[in-house]
């Protein structure tokens, strides 16, 4: 379990984390979002206690980061942004001197066979990390991560540098990894948050501007349920026909998208679902519907309607430094 | 503790940091062995010790302390220190440890010297094992501050160039005794710091409590320093 409580951190006059709360329990995932610079590195760092917070609480499964960090570090896999690998080592050597340093008291050879099994890097364990690729570097990195079976688990963009096939196979893991651990994870990939968190933290200049679950946002964020739909036939003989559907409080053109073909945005009155009376009334008069789609927010609408706000403002700030 | 001492003592074989740094002891202690000793047909290795003072300040320890912090800071490896649950001071002092380890296999030799020179006669054993002792009470001290000054930059270089600057200055401060003439404070305060005195005191046979508490004290105080910057970073 993670709990963070008024969390700040002040580089100079630059505030990357403004006063953040949340909490994760455990058996959660946690998708942590925002731009470039947001403060979402800085607060996965102050979590695992490589940086300190100007004020405010860490607890780490009830142990205090500052106070007891040595216990609270234990309970903790990190993956940071640049997997900390020592280049020189060889996958066996660098995991053997990750579980000495984290001192764990397990049997060592079955333990590191099962983490490399884990992550497919057992072909690779004798060879020296300089001489791998990104995608394998990344793996021995999240391995690095999860010697000595943390019950937390902190990653840094987990699936950079990894290939499609690997992205799903790594996704399946987290999502597994997730039934037992607490999990904090960051991400630029929108559907990637999407199809492994369960709970979402949008987080931009610093502050949380976004904290639930994915269809509770879209379903926040779009308040009036629109319908896009397209109708073959003559546009104001079509508009008229769809103004007067029952339930429909507003109806706009979008214009010919097709040979004879018109998209029309239909804005439902409160509470009303019309799309019953929308199918019998252009049936009646014989006009053809050719689609029909919601227009709720996706995560990634809602993502840059959320950042984009404050955007400005950072641009001003930054060039005042200079 | 243990885990970093390791790494960090199989990194200096797995570079050339390792084999360079017991290449300089052996080769240019070896040098002073056969010019003083052998060629020159003494039993004495007070000279040996005596002059390998200045090459060890200017060339060993800034290559024996160069990568000790830097490097990690430059991989991004001291991310998995830091968050490990070990506390700095068992960092710091695992580095410490790996590098003094490292110094005393290469001084070592000056052991297997003297083994050599007892085939002819009877060396004084106790004042090998005091310049021994000596040269080592110094080394310590030195590798503290290296590793001090490794672990305020990014880059090996300029942690090398700044051991390096800190030794030069270790050395010419007896000749900076001389600029304070007027002023027996100064000259004090020259003379207390005075690492090359200290050291001769050694190479002569005279062991005295004060020198010992200087070289173990200005250790400490540089080791502490290495771990309050560590510690500091974290809270900017």
């Amino acid at each position: 379990m993670i709990e963070v409580q008024n969390l700040t951190k002040r580089y100079g006059s630059l505030c990357a984390v403004d006063d953040i709360s949340f909490r994760v329990e455990e058996g959660e995932i946690l998708g942590f979002l925002g731009p470039n610079g947001a403060g979402k590195s800085t607060t996965m760092n102050i979590l695992t206690g490589y940086l300190s917070s100007t004020s405010g609480i860490v607890k780490i499964n009830g142990h205090d980061i500052l106070e007891e960090p040595n216990e609270a570090k234990a309970n903790i896999g990190y993956l940071p942004e640049q997997p900390p690998l020592c280049l020189d080592m060889t996958v066996k050597e660098y995991l053997n001197f990750v579980y000495d340093l984290k001192k764990c008291k397990f049997n060592r050879t079955k333990h590191l066979a099962e983490i490399c099994k884990l992550m497919r890097i057992e072909h690779v364990f004798n060879r020296l990390i300089k001489n791998l690729s990104k995608g394998y570097r990344q793996r021995v990195g999240f391995a690095q991560a999860l010697i000595g079976n943390p019950p937390v688990l902190i990653l840094d963009e987990p699936t950079v540098g990894l290939d499609p096939n690997q992205i799903i196979e790594m996704r399946t893991l987290i999502k597994n990894l997730g039934k037992h651990h607490t999990v904090i994870l960051s991400s630029h990939i929108l559907p990637e948050v999407e199809a492994v968190c369960d709970r979402i933290v949008i987080i931009n200049g610093g502050k949380i501007v976004a904290d639930d679950t994915a269809s509770a946002l879209s379903a926040h964020y779009s308040s009036d349920r629109r319908l896009l739909t397209r109708v073959a036939g003559e546009e104001k003989r079509v508009y008229d026909i769809l103004s007067h559907v029952d339930g429909v409080a507003s109806v706009t053109c979008f214009g010919e998208k097709e040979n004879g073909v018109f998209e029309y945005a239909l804005v439902p009155e409160e509470g009303s679902d019309f799309r019953r009376a929308l199918f019998a009334a252009l049936s009646q008069s014989g006009f053809a519907l050719l689609g029909l789609k919601s227009m709720e927010m996706s995560l990634e609408d809602i993502f840059i309607a959320l950042t984009r706000e404050q955007l400005p403002q950072t641009t001003r700030k930054g060039g005042k430094q200079k | 503790m243990s885990a970093v001492f390791k790494r960090e003592f199989k990194t200096y074989f797995t570079s050339p940091i390792g084999y360079v740094v017991l290449a300089l002891i052996f080769g240019l202690s070896g040098f002073y062995f056969f010019q003083y000793n052998l060629a020159g047909g003494m039993a004495d290795l007070s000279y040996l010790f005596s002059s390998v003072l200045s090459f060890m300040l200017l060339l060993v320890f800034p290559i024996l302390t160069m990568r000790l912090m830097s490097d990690d800071k430059r991989q991004k490896t001291d991310q998995a220190l830091l968050t490990a649950p070990v506390g700095l001071t068992g960092i710091v002092l695992g580095k410490f440890a790996a590098a003094v380890l490292l110094f005393i296999i290469g001084i070592s030799i000056t052991l297997v010297f003297a083994f050599i020179i007892a085939l002819q006669v009877n060396p004084d054993w106790m004042l090998v094992f005091g310049n021994f002792f000596g040269l080592l009470l110094l080394g310590d001290m030195v590798i503290a501050i290296g590793l001090f000054i490794s672990c305020l930059t990014e880059s090996q270089f300029i942690a090398a160039l700044g051991t390096f600057l800190a030794s030069f200055a270790l050395l010419m401060i007896d000749s900076l005794g001389s600029l304070f003439s007027g002023s027996a404070f100064m000259q004090s305060v020259v003379e207390f710091l005075s690492v090359y005195k200290r050291y001769a005191n050694f190479t002569t046979g005279i062991i005295q409590y004060d020198d010992i508490i200087f070289f173990l004290s200005m250790q400490a105080l540089f080791l502490f320093l290495t771990v309050r910057v560590l510690d500091r970073k974290r809270w900017n």
